[in-house]
């Protein structure tokens, strides 16, 4: 009896919290369903696994590069370079390894820390001449694909065969391996939701979301469970020949990342002062926070995720590229955040926004390119999907200031 | 009267060439809410900054606790114990209740922030302040009525075991039900012990409210006297001509 009160209750709290502007993640969740179904009922290839793994993939880069930027939307500022920042980082990263010998262990952590530097730069000149982002990081975005075609030369490619880095976005996990790694994820994940509710109780805390919890662990876990499921079979058209099977190895990848961001963001004072300042700069420095010092930290933490980005686009073309991390890339990734709850406004989001949002954007890619639209059609719904997602965001916040 | 907690004794204070505040002395006892008046510009922020440490004046005194201190920047006044909430309340919007409150000086385990502690510390501070209007302590600032922010505002003032707290125009934007509030809250504080100094234009809740005034006129203070020994209009003619017949030594 009790329990179904507290049920009521939790769903109730979650609904009014709707109505009050603070939809969260459920617009992109509900758009995702919808395209999925809408795809799944056109093609009968969108819903193999093949294309499930294939849509991985194809959505790793630009969601870490959407990761990273999370942490600098949320300042309310924006990282306009981002994209060719991946695209230095990874020319730097290739380099390093085709041209001068380095072992990967060692130009991927450089790679990275130019990218910091990268950040550092972009931020200082933010934070502390406060010219406003959009410019700095539009400067920034012309100069880094000038550096990217100094680097790789006008026309040019320069290959990469470290199976290391290859391995990335060409291999997978071993069948068991997928699913102990499947196992220890879901397992850390319900164990550290569990810690922190016993650790509530014993603070002697009331808690009315429990139940909602874990509902929404039990959902997850199944739906982990069923893409590890989807993942494990067979994918291959020639199984004597070469076998496809398991999670591919950016997924790892990409969940370290997550919960790192994410232990960040909501676990740490730092992630606290990230959203203060985005929520009301002024009140944050008369708090005591250092403004400064946290804007230029989004941005390197921002240019730190693009050079990860770098190195999966290199390891998924096998080669780095002038285009790399260019064109359409940096926008999709600013749409992935979006999309995916993040507000341009600053203050609210969070980093697995942008895994769902970089999801919905491979899904309209990946479907539309299956049902053999043109790419024009294609940009043209996505920014479409875009457009609707930054009027919720707009209308959420008129919802929420409304008292 | 007892020793004040916080005097100010010759305080000056100038701006270039203009002579903001002038040879003010001001005083702040503990238990007791002092309502700080007088008309726009005559020098009532410039004060209470000086209090807080955001101007340090040229010349003068400050006295806590009968012990001479100086204050040079906000964290020694903090160090103090001397808090202030500002007009504008300084609050997210976009974090709960609990976050804003101990903004800037988290509650930590190890690396990570301690959020069952903090919310237990956020919780006795409002119960303590007789705060029920509240219907979760985990809801975003965004959220309240601006009443509750102002609750909000005021408890983060008090969390950390302060002994004065200076409020600026608290009932300014509130409506009459929520003002009602706030000077409960306000009572409640100086009940507690605390002392409180209140900037306010509204003669209604400084005479609900407060148990010394302080009229300043033009930069000097006009008078610092009890409230029982004072009626509204000599307070008014404190404010717009700095003296009054009813107060001693105002009128030469």
């Amino acid at each position: 009896m009790s329990e179904q009160i507290t049920i009521e209750k939790s769903l109730r709290d979650w609904a009014s919290r709707v109505k009050a502007g603070q939809v969260g993640a459920l617009p992109a969740i509900l758009g995702l369903l919808v395209l999925c179904i809408a795809f799944s009922s056109q093609s009968s290839v969108f819903l193999t696994p093949g294309n499930f793994a294939n849509l991985l993939t194809q959505a790793a880069a630009i969601t870490v590069i959407a990761m990273g930027l999370v942490f600098v939307l949320l300042l309310g500022e924006i990282d306009l370079s981002a994209g060719y920042a991946a695209g230095v980082c990874g020319a730097i990263l290739v380099i390093m390894i085709t041209e001068m010998d380095y072992a990967w262990y060692l130009a991927l952590p450089a790679s990275i820390l130019i990218g910091v530097v990268l950040g550092a730069f972009i931020g200082y000149l933010v934070a502390q001449l406060r010219i406003p982002s959009f410019v700095v990081t539009l400067a920034t975005f012309l100069a880094f694909q000038g550096l990217l075609l100094l680097l790789v030369s006008e026309g040019g490619t320069i290959r990469i065969e470290d199976p290391t880095i290859l391995a990335v976005q060409n291999k997978n996990l071993p069948v068991t391996a997928s699913w102990i790694f499947f196992a220890l994820t879901a397992g850390v994940y319900v164990l550290s939701g569990l810690w922190k509710f016993a650790r509530r109780r014993k603070a002697g805390l009331v808690d009315n979301l429990f139940k909602f919890w874990l509902i929404k662990t039990a959902i997850l876990v199944s739906l982990g469970c069923l893409a590890t499921l989807a993942l494990t079979v067979e994918r291959s058209n020639n199984p004597d020949l070469v076998s496809l099977r398991g999670i591919p190895f950016v997924v790892p990848v990409i969940l370290v990342l997550l919960v790192g961001a994410t232990f960040v963001l909501s676990r740490t004072s730092f992630g606290l002062h990230l959203y203060a300042v985005g929520g009301n700069a002024e009140a944050a420095r008369r708090a005591g926070i250092n403004v400064k010092m946290v804007r230029i930290s989004a941005f390197m933490i921002c240019s730190g995720f693009a050079a990860v980005a770098g190195m999966i686009f290199v390891s998924r073309a096998n080669s780095v590229s002038p285009t790399t991390g260019g064109s359409s890339t940096l926008l999709y990734a600013v749409g992935a955040a979006v999309i995916g709850g993040t507000s341009l406004f600053g203050g609210k989001g969070k980093v697995s926004d942008a895994i769902l949002g970089g999801l919905v954007v491979a899904v309209i890619d990946n479907g539309m390119a299956l049902l053999g639209y043109p790419a024009g059609i294609k940009f043209m719904v996505t920014g479409g999907v875009l457009l609707l997602s930054a009027s919720i965001d707009a209308f959420s916040r008129r919802g929420a200031t409304a008292t | 009267m007892a020793t004040p907690i916080l005097s100010l004794r010759q305080v000056n204070k100038s701006f270039g060439p203009v002579h903001v505040l002038k040879d003010v002395n001001f005083h702040a006892y503990a238990g007791k809410v002092t309502a700080l008046v007088g008309d726009n510009g005559a020098g009532k922020s410039t004060l209470i900054k000086c209090i807080a440490g955001i101007y340090t004046p040229e010349t003068g005194e400050f006295l806590f606790e009968g012990k001479k201190v100086t204050i040079a920047g906000p964290r020694d006044a903090t160090a103090l114990g001397i808090e202030i909430v500002y007009q504008d309340l300084a609050l997210c919007d976009n974090l709960d209740i609990v976050h804003n409150m101990f903004l800037g000086r988290e509650e930590k385990s190890g690396v990570t922030l301690n959020e069952s502690h903090m919310e237990s510390l956020a919780k006795k501070t409002l119960d303590g302040l007789s705060v029920r209007t509240v219907k979760s302590i985990r809801q975003k600032v965004a959220s309240l009525s601006g009443g509750q922010r102002q609750t909000v505002a005021i408890a983060r003032a008090v969390l950390w075991n302060s002994k004065v707290v200076i409020l600026d125009e608290p009932t300014a934007a509130l409506g009459v039900a929520q003002t009602e509030q706030v000077l409960k809250l306000v009572r409640q504080l100086a009940d507690n012990g605390l002392a409180v100094i209140v900037i306010s234009h509204n003669l209604n809740d400084v005479f609900q409210v407060a148990d010394n005034i302080a009229a300043m006129y033009l930069g000097t203070m006009a008078a610092q006297v009890e409230k029982k020994s004072v009626s509204p209009s000599d307070v008014v003619k404190l404010i717009t001509t700095g003296k009054s017949e009813a107060v001693s030594g105002t009128t030469k």
